[in-house]
């Protein structure tokens, strides 16, 4: 079991403009690390995806909360949850297919196939009517040498 | 976000400022597309020089702007994209549909 360094909880309405809101938040938090910036922009990326999918699929014609918990492990891994409790998702390989999207024309499919690409690893629980958990992982290049 | 829109020869450029997401996104469509269906320009090109962070909605911004400018057979290019921005858009294999143009390219012809 490797330790946990750092952690975090957030929770914010599924207002749009959460968006910029929240991978700032997550992207402030990993700055303790002193992230290489493209491993950082990576899971800002991620981030968005992920809590752009809960205020558009999970909240969908409603407004709920959209809840992060990030933890910074000792071996420099980062791991980010974003939940919802909204409609959850009923097919969840098909909903992973990339260019698949149920949110019309404008929205590419592509959330978790960046998520995917983005992160080293990429968990997505779900049930229809309870809502989503996405989980991601992504390890970031050690820079710190001491410990 | 904002945006400042140039129409010269039938060509319409737009250029994009500050961080591209679904919140951001849905303003700059509306912007872009009311331009475009009046002008109907030959070639639109949009410029991400200034946006310093976007997720796959910009993809899906221009997705949505190569089909509207496919009803009356004009093209879409694509200018400015960062290293970050342009492994988006390999990922999203939109360079099959849109010309993406070479930055450095771009800063040698000026």
């Amino acid at each position: 079991m490797i330790r946990t360094v750092n952690k975090m909880e957030l929770s914010f309405p599924s207002h749009s403009v959460n968006e910029s809101f929240a991978r700032g938040a997550v992207s402030a938090f990993i700055l303790a690390l002193d992230p290489l910036v493209t491993e950082m922009n990576d899971l800002k990326t991620a981030v968005s995806e992920a809590v752009t999918n809960a205020i558009v699929h999970g909240y969908r014609d409603t407004i709920g909360t959209v809840y992060i918990s990030a933890k910074i492990l000792a071996d420099d891994r980062v791991i980010v949850k974003i939940r919802d409790r909204g409609c959850g998702i009923p097919d969840i390989e098909k909903a992973m297919e990339p260019l698949y999207t149920t949110g019309g024309e404008e929205r590419a499919g592509l959330g978790f196939a960046v998520m995917q690409s983005f992160c080293d690893r990429v968990r997505v629980a779900s049930a229809p009517g309870r809502g989503t958990t996405v989980t991601l992982t992504k390890q970031f290049t050690r820079r710190n040498d001491g410990e | 976000m904002n945006l400042r829109i140039e129409l010269k020869n039938g060509i319409m450029s737009a250029s994009l400022r500050g961080e591209l997401d679904h919140h951001t996104a849905g303003a700059l469509r509306e912007e872009i597309d009311s331009t475009a269906q009046k002008v109907k320009p030959t070639l639109l090109r949009l410029d991400f020089s200034e946006v310093p962070f976007m997720d796959s909605s910009g993809i899906g911004l221009i997705l949505g702007r190569i089909r509207l400018m496919a009803l009356w057979g004009g093209r879409v290019a694509v200018a400015g994209l960062s290293p970050q921005l342009r492994k988006m858009a390999e990922l999203s294999g939109i360079a099959a549909l849109a010309a993406l143009e070479n930055t450095e390219k771009e800063v040698n012809a000026k």
